[in-house]
């Protein structure tokens, strides 16, 4: 069991280890957000909030988003799989469809988990800073959650997708609200009700709030409700995303 | 004798038509059995259902004994498959995508590495093991689908259309493959192909499905008996006519080419 994990696991990784472009590509977007809303909102942010500095607030929201967006991607990756054949080779193992469910997620996690902790450290190239060691292993912590929940969500959602068409709709109408409206960019305060709610309903609020919390000590809930809302949607999406792959057919 | 594979009464509904419609034969077990058919008659959907990536609407498979629908690893475990289209994950090497195979088959880790090189060898791909598959040409990647679907000793072996698109030198020489591992380890051979030729020199017992039922099966000698002919070939158009159907059309699609061109130029 454990090995058909790991090599499920070990797929994914050579393929990410093996598409530098890919690999490169996507720090692009986290750099230009980092440096355009960093360096253009700075200073806004620091006359508004009385003197706090923005890359502060920023750095954690930046880093979830590169989460984010590297982990729904490699759960779409099973849509890939699907249309060059190679899925019907996994699914006429002999192995459970909750093994596949596992190794899948594991392997997307650990790979949205690199590219965190690439952005993390290009973070501190631009002046952020983590206030202690310990703070930085709550960081994972909160970090790996994040991964695990948009994993099984992509892995969630590529399973009931024959191909690629959906893409864009599953990109602007879900997976760019979730990032905007999280607070990654933007505190969550004196919203309009409307974007209130929907941030409120929004997991990956959650993820963003505990990280900033444990990184830099700002957070809007407490730290171990962030943890037991994130903590408890990982779960709940690993159980749905298992369900429905033991239902996939070829 | 007895059946390796067993299908009593499988029927495929989807949404607006029915693909198989009851159907049922026995594989016997050591034999080569030749599943033949025009484009959408049903064979794909039934190979689907026999290798569990397709739930039937009703019937029964029996794979080795096992239940297909309530003992799923256990047949799975029983058979090999070489799909009609590619499946093989491009990115990785030859050996990498065997041992892919071989641990989620769950081949004992001690005897992984000979099997593969003893399942590539039989294919001669051995010394191109440590080559991505996106390099393979079209022969080399249905060889190391081949290889693959023997690493776990399969009982039975599901070959759908192997040696569509390849030069009549690696058909050859992918027949010489499977009939050797016919022979030699007894393993049952379960395969679909268009090339009549090939189904008439190579197998034991032949079921003919159109229109989702099985119209005719039985040995070769038996079926141009039945049909008053000299060849497969010819029986095998006697049988399903020569109208030529379309690729996913199932029952009542079938449709006459040039009806098809007077409608498309109408629009």
């Amino acid at each position: 069991m454990i090995e058909v994990i790991y090599i499920l696991w070990l797929r994914q990784l050579k393929h990410y280890w093996r598409s530098k472009a890919r690999l490169i590509g996507s720090l692009g977007q986290p750099l230009l957000f980092m440096v355009a809303f960093g360096f253009g909102f700075g200073p806004m942010y620091t006359k508004a909030s009385g003197g706090a500095n923005y890359m502060d607030f920023l750095a954690p929201g930046i880093i979830s988003m590169s989460i984010l967006f590297t982990a729904v991607f490699s759960g779409l990756e099973v849509i890939w799989d699907r249309q060059f054949g190679f899925l019907k080779e996994t699914l006429v193992a002999p192995i459970s469809r909750t093994e596949i469910m596992v190794g899948k997620t594991l392997g997307g996690a650990t790979i949205a988990m690199i590219q965190g902790l690439i952005v993390l450290s290009l973070t501190y190239v631009l002046g952020f800073r983590i206030s202690s060691l310990a703070s930085l292993g709550f960081g994972l912590i909160f970090m790996s959650l994040i991964a695990i929940f948009f994993t099984g969500l992509g892995l969630a959602i590529a399973s009931k997708m024959k191909d690629m068409h959906g893409f864009q709709l599953i990109m602007n109408f879900l997976i760019m609200p979730i990032f905007f409206l999280s607070g990654a960019l933007f505190p969550l305060e004196n919203l309009p009700p409307a974007i209130y709610f929907i941030s409120r309903i929004d997991p990956l609020t959650y993820g963003v709030d505990g990280l900033r919390g444990v990184l830099v000590g700002m957070s809007t809930f407490s730290i171990y409700s962030d943890l037991a809302v994130i903590g408890a949607l990982s779960a709940l999406v690993c159980a749905i995303g298992a369900l429905l792959f033991s239902k996939l057919e070829a | 004798m007895q059946n390796i594979l067993s299908v009593q009464s499988l029927t495929k509904k989807f949404e607006d038509f029915t693909a198989v419609k009851g159907i049922s034969f026995n594989v016997e077990t050591g034999s080569i059995f030749a599943f033949l058919g025009p484009n959408g008659a049903g064979k794909s959907t039934t190979i689907k259902m026999l290798t569990t990536v397709l739930k039937p609407t009703s019937g029964e498979i029996r794979i080795n004994g096992f239940n297909a629908l309530k003992e799923q690893d256990n047949a799975r475990a029983s058979f090999g498959i070489v799909f009609q289209d590619h499946s093989l994950d491009e990115e990785l090497t030859a050996y990498e995508n065997m041992e892919y195979h071989a641990v989620i088959y769950k081949v004992p880790r001690k005897e992984r590495e000979d099997r593969i090189r003893q399942a590539l060898e039989i294919v001669g791909l051995w010394e191109r093991r440590k080559d991505y598959v996106k390099k393979y040409s079209g022969g080399m990647k249905r060889r190391l689908e081949i290889a693959r679907s023997l690493v776990h000793y399969p009982k039975i072996l599901f070959l759908d259309e192997p040696t569509v698109g390849l030069d009549p030198q690696t058909r050859k020489s992918i027949w010489t493959h499977i009939k050797n591992l016919n022979e030699e380890r007894g393993m049952t051979i379960f395969l679909t192909t268009h090339y009549m030729d090939e189904a008439e020199e190579i197998a034991d017992e032949i079921a003919i499905i159109d229109h989702g039922k099985i119209i005719e099966s039985g040995t070769l000698e038996k079926i141009k008996e039945n049909t008053g002919t000299e060849s497969l070939e010819e029986a095998f158009l006697k049988l399903t006519g020569r109208d030529i159907r379309d690729e996913n059309g199932g029952g009542g699609n079938k449709r006459r080419f040039m009806r098809g061109m007077g409608r498309r130029s109408r629009n």
